[in-house]
């Protein structure tokens, strides 16, 4: 979920910012833009809908101020200290797939979430809603990927909510998860301050979840040899922190919508072109093989357990040898760089010589046949 | 991986590309219709224009099955699968294609049950696996797609499959090449044949564009070398003053077609009277509808189908665009109330629709880099 990011060190207040009762009267009133008489799934995609409507109908009513750029944490001042928060639901099908399942990757998520916003995970709370009907040791399964993704990433699980909903109003279980962190010292995460000449970086390989998820669907006759890249983040980002904290300006883990939806929403923050160079992103070859048969853009394929970071260049390199000697750091890569032009947008040029604008996902990536 | 970078090494696109510029006479202008849309996609991911001299100008063909659907026939196909009892099944292709009251996606968020295949066959095994329901299988594409829906239909007979129909969509290429041929304010120099037609009608079935047009036609495959290999072919007939097929794409194109595909063809489908192509109107003998000993597996005649027509707006100039007499970005609508996300013009809606591949790869960046030119 795409949150605002509030101002930081705006006082000392205990309240989520934005519910202050002073703070909503003096605020203007934003108006709602999102003009879609209903909801469709691309709403949910990740891509341009998605934007639509929380830029058009939950920012300008819910949050403080609107206007301000959509990150994956907020931050909020707690009576003089700075915590980060996250929530994010996950409503995945089928429950279990090659490298993970919705227990695991709700847990990573929210903690990826956090990591990005540049914060150490320390707590989550879990709301699961089920459906009559789900078995029990399908909902134990899950219990248990939770639990062990939580120990595995040192984060305690601190509460939860359970709802139930009659059988047919949802699918077997979703599960939301809201997490909280305390910030990274050292390091301002803002596409603001996105600056020409800096580097884009990627953790890994893209596309994996994704397509892992659309084979695992079985409604393709495709099988390749692939897993979902579901994982924490936060030790490789930790360890860039670490490395090169002051030329971190932006990081964002590229989920729904993909790599190219991501540097997208940076371009229009920052209002910079991204070149990113088309050899130097790393896909492997199965999810590379899959999207030609299936006509899609690896750019525009979810991950679960990936990371992009915009650096200044001078501490690139220092940043990629700590992603390179960190495990499962190994195949992060540079894959582009900021520019002025084209402003607002995310250039991918071809070894050739000659370029192509990319894009945000519209809508869900879909197989083309003919 | 194998049959992809080789294709793609850059070393010998340059090498390709200074052959064209060294062929290219600066003083001409040569107008190149690539006839499918999976060319137009590759010519725009691949950035081909920018490494061609400006002399070469690739026109953006018919070709692409989703961008010359017409809403009406998307209505039709809906209006059956209001019938809860229905699972409607077609490629991905066709999901976001916007009929009156929206796209089959739209449809399906409402709760029809629309089901996305990968082939024909795969909307039969939904039927076996659906005994109580009824599956339409909504068929579209050239003779790419025909013969896998002919075959998927003899099955259904032999296996005596009642629970399945198809709604026949099918065109064939070569009536809308003819009806653009015809067109007076059309001007072209070569065509660029399509790859996948080809491996099931052949090459010669291009022959007449050569002996009666004096066209070159190059039957091309779809990567950035075949596809500089293809405009270096044409280059080589139109400086020597030669017009003949030529094939690009041997390693998938047989000269005579594909005999087999051919028959399963003849089998099952007949030649419609005549048929709508979005964008260009009414062109007789352009698609395919199912013979009568298939019947039983025809949705248009198991069903009441409305046979709506439905026209584009007016404003939209998707045909001028279709023939190659405008460019994308000089329609009215283009970019402003004609966008991917709400595609107004049959051609932005597919990926490979002219309209949709430049809106998506190129049309920011030439906003940017050639400001004079957008004014």
């Amino acid at each position: 979920m795409l949150q605002l990011r509030t101002p930081k060190g705006d006082g000392e207040h205990s309240e989520p910012v934005g519910l202050k009762s002073e703070a909503r009267d003096s605020s203007p009133s934003f108006a709602v833009l999102l003009r879609d008489p209903q909801i469709e799934m691309a709403h949910g995609a990740g891509g341009t809908a998605t934007r639509r409507l929380v830029e058009g109908l939950f920012a300008p009513l819910l949050l403080h101020s609107p206007s301000e750029p959509l990150a994956d944490a907020a931050h909020v001042a707690v009576n003089g200290t700075r915590i980060a928060v996250t929530t994010d639901s996950f409503v995945v099908s089928p429950l279990c797939f090659p490298g993970g399942s919705i227990g695991e990757l709700a847990i990573n998520g929210t903690i990826n979430d956090l990591a990005v916003a540049g914060a150490r995970p320390e707590a989550i709370v879990v709301t699961f809603v089920l459906e009559a009907g789900l078995a029990t040791k399908i909902l134990e399964a899950e219990v248990r990927a939770m639990a062990e993704a939580a120990r595995r990433a040192g984060v305690q699980i601190v509460g939860g909510d359970t709802k139930v909903v009659e059988h047919g109003k949802a699918d077997q279980m979703y599960v939301t998860t809201t997490g909280i962190g305390s910030p990274l010292p050292g390091v301002t995460i803002d596409p603001r301050l996105v600056q020409v000449g800096d580097k884009v970086l990627l953790s890994g390989c893209m596309g994996d979840h994704g397509i892992t998820i659309l084979l695992a669907r079985g409604e393709l006759d495709i099988q390749a040899d692939l897993r979902s890249d579901t994982r924490s983040v936060f030790p490789l980002v930790d360890a860039m922190v670490r490395a090169a904290g002051p030329g971190i300006r932006w990081m964002r883990d590229p989920t729904r919508g993909g790599v190219a939806t991501s540097l997208n929403e940076l371009a229009r923050d920052c209002s910079l072109g991204i070149h990113l160079f088309e050899p130097a992103l790393p896909v492997r070859d199965a999810v590379r093989g899959a999207c030609e048969l299936l006509g899609l853009d690896p750019l525009h394929i979810a991950n679960e357990g990936q990371f992009l970071a915009v650096v200044a260049s001078k501490y690139a390199e220092r940043a990629l040898n700590a992603l390179h000697q960190t495990p499962g750091g190994e195949e992060a890569r540079v894959i582009g760089e900021i520019h002025e032009q084209p402003a607002a947008a995310v250039l991918v040029t071809t070894p050739y010589g000659g370029s192509r604008v990319v894009d945000m996902l519209v809508g869900d990536p879909l197989p083309r046949i003919c | 991986m194998k049959f992809v970078d080789e294709f793609r090494d850059a070393e010998v696109v340059h090498k390709a590309a200074g052959e064209i510029r060294r062929l290219a006479d600066p003083a001409r202008h040569y107008r190149i219709m690539e006839i499918c849309g999976g060319h137009t996609h590759a010519i725009y991911r691949f950035g081909l224009k920018d490494i061609l001299p400006e002399s070469i100008e690739f026109i953006h063909g018919p070709g692409c099955p989703i961008c010359v659907l017409p809403m009406g026939r998307i209505d039709d196909g809906l209006s059956l699968a209001e019938d809860l009892n229905v699972i409607f099944a077609a490629f991905g292709d066709v999901m976001r294609v916007p009929g009156t009251r929206g796209s089959l996606l739209q449809h399906r968020a409402r709760g029809m049950d629309v089901r996305i295949v990968y082939s024909p066959s795969d909307a039969l095994t939904l039927a076996h696996a659906n005994p109580d329901r009824h599956v339409m299988f909504f068929a579209i594409g050239f003779e790419t797609t025909a013969p896998s829906t002919a075959l998927t239909l003899m099955r259904a007979k032999a296996e005596g499959i009642r629970n399945f129909s198809v709604f026949c969509n099918h065109v064939t290429i070569m009536p809308a090449v003819q009806a653009i041929l015809d067109s007076a304010d059309v001007q072209l120099d070569a065509f660029i044949g399509p790859g996948h037609v080809s491996t099931v009608i052949g090459c010669q079935a291009y022959e007449w564009i050569a002996k009666h047009k004096s066209k070159p036609v190059v039957i091309s495959g779809f990567e950035p070398l075949d596809i500089l290999e293809s405009v270096v072919m044409i280059l080589r007939q139109l400086n020597d003053g030669e017009a003949k097929v030529e094939n690009q794409y041997k390693r998938a194109v047989p000269w005579e077609g594909n005999r087999t595909a051919l028959q399963v063809m003849a089998e099952v489908f007949e030649l419609r009277p005549d048929f709508e192509w979005r964008g260009i109107g009414l062109i007789s003998q352009s698609a395919l509808r199912i013979r009568d000993s298939y019947a039983a597996w025809d949705a248009e005649r198991r069903f009441h189908i409305p046979g709506l027509r439905v026209t584009d707006p007016k404003a939209a100039q998707c045909g001028e665009v279709l023939k190659g007499v405008l460019k994308p970005v000089q329609c009215k609508l283009f970019g402003q109330e004609c966008t991917p996300e709400h595609p107004l013009g049959a051609l932005m809606v597919s990926s490979e629709g002219a309209c949709a591949a430049c809106y998506s790869y190129e049309h920011r960046k030439a906003m940017v880099s050639i400001p004079s030119q957008s004014a």
